[in-house]
């Protein structure tokens, strides 16, 4: 699947992938390091993580790209502490920031070629451009480039203010403090002053102004340690080498020679090379040995880099560009409707050539005496023509005029309409206060503002497991130890005073997080080496402490000063659950250095010396740490999933424990937990010898690095005796299950894509009521390409024979996601690497759209996509992927619509998605209110726009065909223009904002309402051509009750034109009322407000005396018919529309309509019940 | 637009931001206009309001409807047509050729009252298609010219009326083409006065056609469009010019021409000696010459009286049909056994 990645091509998303699959690597290795939910990732071994062992992590690189020379054109030379030397060849980029786009000269010529690249803008300038033209000048200079300039301006308006919000935050932080040697003292700074070559020390806490190769830090050993939440939002402490050949110095007191030549700036936050020569040695610099922009140093006293890249050269600045920008599926069906309302124009335009072309030829022989045509110029000696120009290039003419003044045909304003009305949906998804997580003090972000309405056509929801169904807090619930199951503590709650606790300095030092206990096994634990059973307890919370990677770091209790608090920063929350679960039973890490570190066991300070750890790779699925403990005796201890532990664990030992710790692994695992193996052995000193000589060797070694690491791993994790296994919960996410259950009412299908094993997706499946046990599963587990395909026969055969048994009980379609024939499809990765990417995948398609739920375990994030993929490209419908960690990246970006849950897993998934929300619960509230809102509410306002701007253009064209079809209008042309900008735009934006057809009650009490969305109730064609029709009525009444009460009188141009200005303004707006479903006081005003409005102009118009409509409409508003005409014109225009609503409504009510009286006349009773069942959605975030 | 701006307070401004503690809420203000729940009124269209809805249509619009019909009945109107009866029989062959010769085109008609007409009587001429709203027609005018004496040479929209030596006061095709048939009527041999006062809008003379604006240099072409002007007179006088370019909607049209203030009795034989001068005939222009009473509903028009009672009369039948199917076949309003998910066997 790796071979074909349909992503590589473009550079854009390349980078994230790759920081993806590197996350994913890295947290990978910490998850399934604790062996029982194991994120597989199948694809290479990019980087293994640094070996911990003095500062020599530091040659962490990748070993491909290790000893690769840079070459001098594509280096940057860096004479450290030498910026003047640095920076006299190269211009490199100073170190103050510019994220405003436009300068204030700038600012007009680039926003304008900025907003011309919508074609709807282009429309508009042509049609203004061609009404320049004299032959075709229909309106006046002024009045036709007036839309385009208005809109122009709204958006360089709204762009300016951006753009000077930017530069404020530019400003402040560019004005900011730091230290920086210059004359061989350390001086304050502005960040914008400093320089790329120059020295820069860091003290604690504070945010590293630009990226720089770490020189020295206070630790001894050279390590620092960073905060990368600005960077990618994880807020766990990340470790940085400084060179140990460089640690010794100190830039005050002795010049330091020294020349870094690194790589071009690019916008890989994970990778680095440089070489730094030094006294004539070269060292070959990496990812670890840099720290960025925009991370904070903490834990560590001083740090004192060499500014490498600055400003906008710094890797943070180089990767803040936008989400890549998603199309709505309505807009896209929109444009297709467009495309036919072009094409009506054009046939407007083409009869009003056609009629004019005839009545051109036929008069051809008057042309020249006709008074109101009078071609012969008489007056002058020649007698030529006067603005004539022959019969075809009239009739060509005739054609362009028409474009000109049928224009609005195309609703330009909808587009822009369209980016207000989804501000405006956005700003209330942000605001809903059900959709705001306590827990992470998170509310919902609205990332991408195009296509808030695919929300209510989601049919396909692809979620990820860890983190997104569960809490991704992980709790140690259990052990098995040395075959004894201890997991009485289950059922005790936490007991505050039991909590273990340390004395150190006169404080108290105790854990952050409280752990449930055993009691059986805490009394066990604290009762010494004296039996074989305590020993092998001792030695496996001895395990759990040391055997990981956790940096603790104690802090002050804020409520009481006499405690101070050990929080354990880890990269992943399981080795935190185990390092916290040790601390309780008494193992208490206290102190890591570099080389060593402190466990307080049972209130004894105990130092062991970390001679070796290997870390987690995908293919061994373990870790391991070489203990050299206070008895000198050498110990390996290692942790991982328990299918590799039981390979290398001797099973010539302890036969019957083994056994034991598998049924309690089974035990745990089918509850849902995550379960890890422990095992151990003592090395004995030439077997470490050995393993010492190799590994120092393996780690120094420039190429293949991480396979010889591997190698020598593999020789020291064997023969290992078990401990026992740990087991820890991954909590379900509150309301998961019951929003399961809504999201499966309401017809979309819940696909979960996780990484884990199989047994524990399996147990979620039925904890979160995706599988219930009415189902039938189907499960494909295959390990070859021939087998994968015969399951999926099978598979299909047997669904087939399920949905026919059901289908004889009941015929109908599958409506509401399940309940006819319950399959649930479970497959693992390992089936699908041969299925995807093969003539497999058609199959599995087949099948999968059979099932009602689909569970794919052991997936690695490219299958992920791949997935999704497999739906988008064989279905219409709409796909949604919520995940929350960088391993959903890649399918997040895939689906239609990704959500990113802002987790404990960093924020590269919601630096992905469109949406990002706190709680996987809020999909309830997302899709089936919020998305329903926005669907029909841009529905609605579509086809309000087509009609509205159609409505308009009939009145013209009829008007056309009374005037000798030469486009002349008797609508005053500045009312023309203003039609669309003031007349007609407000009520529409504001109902498309404001109108609710349900209530968020009725809405999440049927679920099912939201197939209203799926069978595309308030958008199809089906209404488009309707509403079309509607309009050619509509704009018959608006035209003809004047033409026909005022035919033969002495009516004048404006003054008609003034009645049906009017006429068409009070029409779409009673048009748009009757559509209204909820009139708040704002839609009130909107509407009534916008027909005042448009009184209010027209008088003023009439009151301008250079105007031919000049006091128009004061005279015909004293005639009893004008107001006459406007009330027949309304009834008569809307009469068929409200009777074909009616007949509607009655004869067959859309579900929505049901619900909607039910709302209105139900009974109090039947929806006191909602309040009850949905509490799990709606009351928590309540509180 | 807007994701730029994210992108970059999430990336380039987020570590000035997030250095800030994280102690404050993020959590939105709860008000009901963010929750969307402002109070609000759905109406729902119930039988009892669509019903209702049509009933009161119908009482409104029938009596509208009748009456409006009534005040067009009022409206007493004669009309005569004159283009083709003035011109003499030898010469309908050919009527351009006619109606272009200096030949006397005096013509005499005879119109009949056939009911009372109560002063004032409107007389009006109407043209049928006469295209007054076409393009080049419209346009063919100077505003400037018009009002004041200093934009007289603003001539630019009047082409190809514009000049001739010297600029043309008023200048443009709407002027040149001013109508010139008159009329003189004469009940019993008795002259009846046609008030040619006032027949223009107000607002016209008072700011379009400027006091101090004389017509100049006007029909002096080789084509005599219409009717001259008086060049002592200023234009804001010149009433049949003000009413001719006060251009009309539609193609058929009546322009006031005068006011007779005197009643006209049943039977009384009005005749009219008429110039025959305006050459519609190129165009197949139908002349007519109407006397007309007027009512509050403007002239006599049944079309509106007649369209108020179609409404009316179909709205009361909508009503009634709606109420035949509420009571036939009832729906109860908001059954949830309506829903389709209930309909469907073999759903939940």
């Amino acid at each position: 699947m790796d071979s074909k990645n349909p992503i590589e091509s473009s550079p854009s998303i390349e980078i994230t992938l790759n920081s993806s699959s590197r996350r994913s690597n890295s947290s990978s290795h910490s998850k399934a390091s604790r062996g029982n939910s194991v994120r597989e990732v199948t694809f290479g071994d990019l980087g293994s993580k640094p070996v911990r062992y003095g500062s020599r992590g530091a040659d962490s690189e990748g070993f491909s790209g290790s000893q690769k020379e840079i070459s001098d054109e594509d280096a940057r030379l860096v004479y450290v502490n030498d910026p003047e030397k640095t920076n006299e060849r190269f211009e490199f980029s100073g170190n103050s920031i510019r994220t405003g786009k436009y300068s204030i000269l700038s600012f007009v010529p680039r926003n304008l070629f900025e907003q011309f690249h919508r074609v709807a803008y282009i429309y508009f300038l042509i049609i203004a451009v061609l009404n320049q033209l004299p032959q075709l000048a229909v309106f006046g200079r002024g009045v036709s480039i007036l839309p385009l300039s208005f809109v122009l301006l709204v958006t360089a308006v709204k762009d300016a203010y951006e753009d000077w919000r930017r530069h404020r935050s530019d400003r402040i932080e560019n004005n900011r403090l730091t230290w920086v040697l210059v004359n061989d003292q350390f001086q304050q700074k502005k960040w914008k002053d400093i320089r790329v070559g120059e020295i820069i020390k860091i003290h604690t806490n504070e945010t590293l102004p630009c990226d720089m190769v770490l020189l020295s830090t206070s630790d001894s050993t050279g390590v620092a340690y960073v905060q990368t939440i600005n960077l990618d939002g994880e807020s766990n402490l990340k470790t940085r080498y400084a060179k140990q050949e460089t640690l010794s110095k100190t830039p005050e007191k002795e010049k330091i020679r020294v020349l870094i030549k690194c790589e071009k700036p690019n916008r890989n936050i994970y990778g680095f090379h440089a070489n730094m020569d030094m006294d004539g040695k070269r060292l070959s610099l990496g990812s670890s040995n840099i720290v960025l922009r925009g991370c904070e140093l903490k834990n560590t006293a001083w740090a004192i880099g060499v500014a490498v890249y600055c400003g906008r050269e710094t890797k943070v600045m180089l990767n803040s560009s936008g989400a890549p920008s998603k199309r709505s599926r309505l807009e896209t069906r929109m444009n297709f409707e467009i495309i036919i309302l072009s094409f009506f124009l054009i046939s407007l335009c083409t009869i009003v050539s056609i009629c004019a072309a005839v009545w051109l030829r036929r008069h051809r022989h008057d042309l020249n005496t006709i008074p109101f045509y009078r071609k012969k110029n008489f007056n002058d000696e020649d007698k030529d023509d006067y603005n004539y120009y022959g019969w075809g290039l009239e009739i060509f003419f005739t054609f362009l005029m028409s474009v000109i003044v049928f224009q609005i045909m195309i609703p330009i304003s909808l587009y822009i309409s369209m980016e207000l009305v989804r501000v405006g949906q956005a700003y209330f998804m942000i605001r809903d206060t059900l959709m705001y997580d306590e827990a992470s003090n998170s509310a919902f972000q609205c990332r991408a503002l195009n296509i808030n309405e695919d929300l209510g056509q989601i049919k396909f929801v692809f979620s990820d497991k860890t983190g997104t169904l569960t809490e991704n807090k992980m709790e140690f619930q259990c052990a098995s130890i040395w075959g004894v199951d201890y997991s009485g503590g289950k059922d005790s709650s936490v007991n505050e005073q039991v909590g273990h606790f340390v004395q150190v300095d006169g404080k108290i030092l105790r854990p952050k997080m409280k752990v449930r206990i055993d009691p059986e096994l805490l009394q066990l634990s604290r009762s010494g080496n004296n039996t074989e059973e305590a020993k092998r307890v001792h030695d496996f919370f001895l395990a759990l402490a040391a055997c990981n990677t956790i940096v603790p770091i104690a802090f002050d209790d804020a409520s009481n000063p006499t405690v101070k608090l050990m929080d354990y920063q880890g990269e992943s929350p399981d080795e935190q659950a185990l390092a916290y679960a040790a601390a309780a039973y008494g193992f208490m890490l206290i102190e890591r250095t570099s080389g060593h570190i402190v466990i307080d066991i049972q209130g004894e300070r105990q130092r062991f010396n970390v001679l070796g750890l290997h870390e987690f790779d995908s293919d061994r699925k373990r870790m391991s740490v070489i203990l050299g403990c206070p008895d000198k005796t050498v110990k390996v201890f290692v942790k991982g999933a328990d299918t590799t532990m039981f390979s290398v664990i001797d099973r010539s030992l302890n036969m019957d424990i083994i056994r034991a710790t598998e049924a309690h692994l089974h035990n745990y695992s089918s509850l849902g937990l995550r379960t890890l193996v422990i095992g151990m052995r003592e090395l004995s000193d030439s077997e470490f010898e050995q393993w010492h000589s190799s590994f120092e060797a393996a780690s120094t070694s420039l190429i293949g690095r991480a396979a010889m690491l591997r190698k020598v791993a593999n020789t020291v994790e064997k023969s290992l005796r078990i401990l026992g296994a740990s087991a820890i919960e991954d909590k379900l996410q509150q309301g998961v299950p019951e929003a399961i259950e809504s999201l499966r009412t309401a017809g979309i299908k819940v696909w979960v894509l996780t990484g884990d094993k199989q047994e524990t997706a399996i147990s979620i499946g039925y904890s979160s009521k995706l599988l219930t046990s009415k189902m039938t599963q189907i499960i494909i587990n295959s390990n070859s390409k021939e087998s994968s395909r015969k399951s999926l026969e099978d598979a299909l055969r047997m669904s087939k024979k399920l949905i026919t048994v059901s289908g004889t009980t009941h015929n109908n379609g599958g409506n509401s996601g399940g309940a006819v024939s319950p399959v649930a499809l479970i497959i693992d990765g390992t089936s699908l690497v041969y299925i995807l990417d093969s003539e497999l995948e058609e199959q599995l398609f087949k099948l999968a759209s059979k099932c009602s739920v689909v569970l794919c375990c052991r997936v690695a994030p490219l299958q992920k996509a791949g997935i999704v993929m497999l739906v988008k490209n064989r279905t219409s419908d709409m796909t949604l992927s919520i995940g929350d960690g960088a391993n959903d990246v890649s399918m997040i970006q895939k689906a239609d619509v990704g959500v990113g849950i802002s987790g404990k897993e960093g924020r590269q998934a919601v630096m992905a998605s469109d949406f990002a929300m706190g709680q996987f619960r809020f999909l309830v509230p997302l899709l089936l209110v919020h998305g329903h809102w926005n669907y029909q509410r841009m529905g609605c306002m579509i086809l309000y726009n087509f009609y509205r701007n159609a409505v308009f253009v009939l009145v013209l064209f009829w008007y056309v065909l009374f005037t000798c079809f030469t486009l002349t209008t008797a609508i005053n042309e500045w009312s023309s223009m203003l039609y669309s900008i003031i007349y007609t735009s407000l009520p529409t934006i504001v109902v498309g904002i404001l109108d609710k057809d349900l209530s968020r009650r009725t809405l999440l009490k049927y679920p099912q309402l939201y197939g209203a969305e799926h069978r595309q109730e308030s958008y199809n064609s089906k209404l488009f051509w309707l509403t079309m029709i509607d309009t050619l009525w509509q704009s018959v009444v608006i035209y003809f009750i004047p033409h026909l009460a005022y035919w033969g009188s002495t009516i004048d141009a404006p003054s008609i034109g003034d009645l049906w200005t009017l006429a068409v303004v009070i029409l779409v707006n009673l048009h748009l009322a009757m559509d209204v479903i909820r009139w708040s006081w704002i839609t009130h005003v909107a509407i009534w407000g916008s027909i005042v409005a448009t009184f209010i102009c027209v008088i003023v118009l009439d009151a301008v005396p250079t105007l031919v409509g000049y006091w128009a409409i004061f005279d015909i508003a004293k005639e009893g018919s004008f107001w006459l005409c406007l009330l027949a014109i309304v009834v008569a225009a809307l009469l068929p529309r409200f009777v074909v609503k009616v007949l509607y409504q009655h004869f067959s009510p859309s579900d929505i309509q049901i619900t909607r009286e039910a709302e209105k006349f139900g009974s109090r009773r039947e929806f006191g019940a909602v309040e009850i069942e949905m509490n799990p959605i709606l009351e928590p975030s309540r509180r | 637009m807007s994701n730029n701006a994210a992108s970059s307070s999430a990336g380039a401004n987020g570590s000035a931001h997030s250095a800030a503690p994280r102690g404050n809420s993020k959590r939105p203000k709860y008000s009901k206009f963010t929750q969307q729940e402002l109070p609000a009124c759905k109406p729902i269209l119930t039988p009892r309001w669509v019903i209702s809805a049509f009933m009161l249509v119908s009482i409104i619009f029938i009596p509208i409807g009748v009456v409006s019909l009534f005040a067009s009945r009022d409206v007493v109107e004669i009309v005569d047509r004159y283009d083709t009866e003035c011109i003499p029989e030898q010469n309908r062959t050919d009527k351009v050729g006619y109606i272009r010769s200096s030949a006397n085109t005096t013509c005499n008609r005879t119109l009949k009252v056939t009911k009372h007409m109560k002063q004032p009587i409107y007389v009006y001429y109407q043209l049928d298609n006469f295209y007054q709203n076409h393009r080049r027609y419209v346009k063919s005018r100077s505003d400037e010219q018009l009002r004041s004496p200093s934009g007289e040479n603003e001539t630019s929209t009047c082409k190809p009326e514009d000049t001739n030596g010297a600029a043309i006061v008023p200048c443009g095709l709407i002027a040149w083409s001013l109508f010139n048939d008159t009329y003189s009527f004469s009940r019993n041999n008795e002259q009846l006065h046609v008030n040619k006062k006032g027949i223009s809008w107000k607002s016209d003379r008072d700011h379009k056609f400027g006091k101090d604006v004389f017509p100049k240099n006007f029909q002096n072409g080789s084509l005599i469009g219409g009717a001259s002007l008086n060049a002592s007179i200023p234009l804001s006088e010149q009433e049949d010019l003000i009413v001719w370019m006060r251009t009309a909607a539609l193609p058929t049209f009546r322009k006031l021409y005068g006011k007779i203030q005197k009643d006209l009795q049943p039977d009384d034989e009005i005749h009219v000696i008429l110039q025959n001068n305006y050459n519609t005939y190129s165009f197949n222009g139908k002349k007519k010459l109407v006397l007309s009473t007027t009512s509050w509903l403007g002239g006599k028009n049944d079309f509106l009286g007649i369209a108020y009672l179609t409404v009316g009369g179909l709205c009361f039948f909508l009503a009634m049909c709606f109420t035949v199917v509420y009571l036939v076949k009832p729906r109860r309003l908001g059954d949830p056994s309506y829903l389709s998910w209930n309909r469907t066997p073999g759903g939940h």
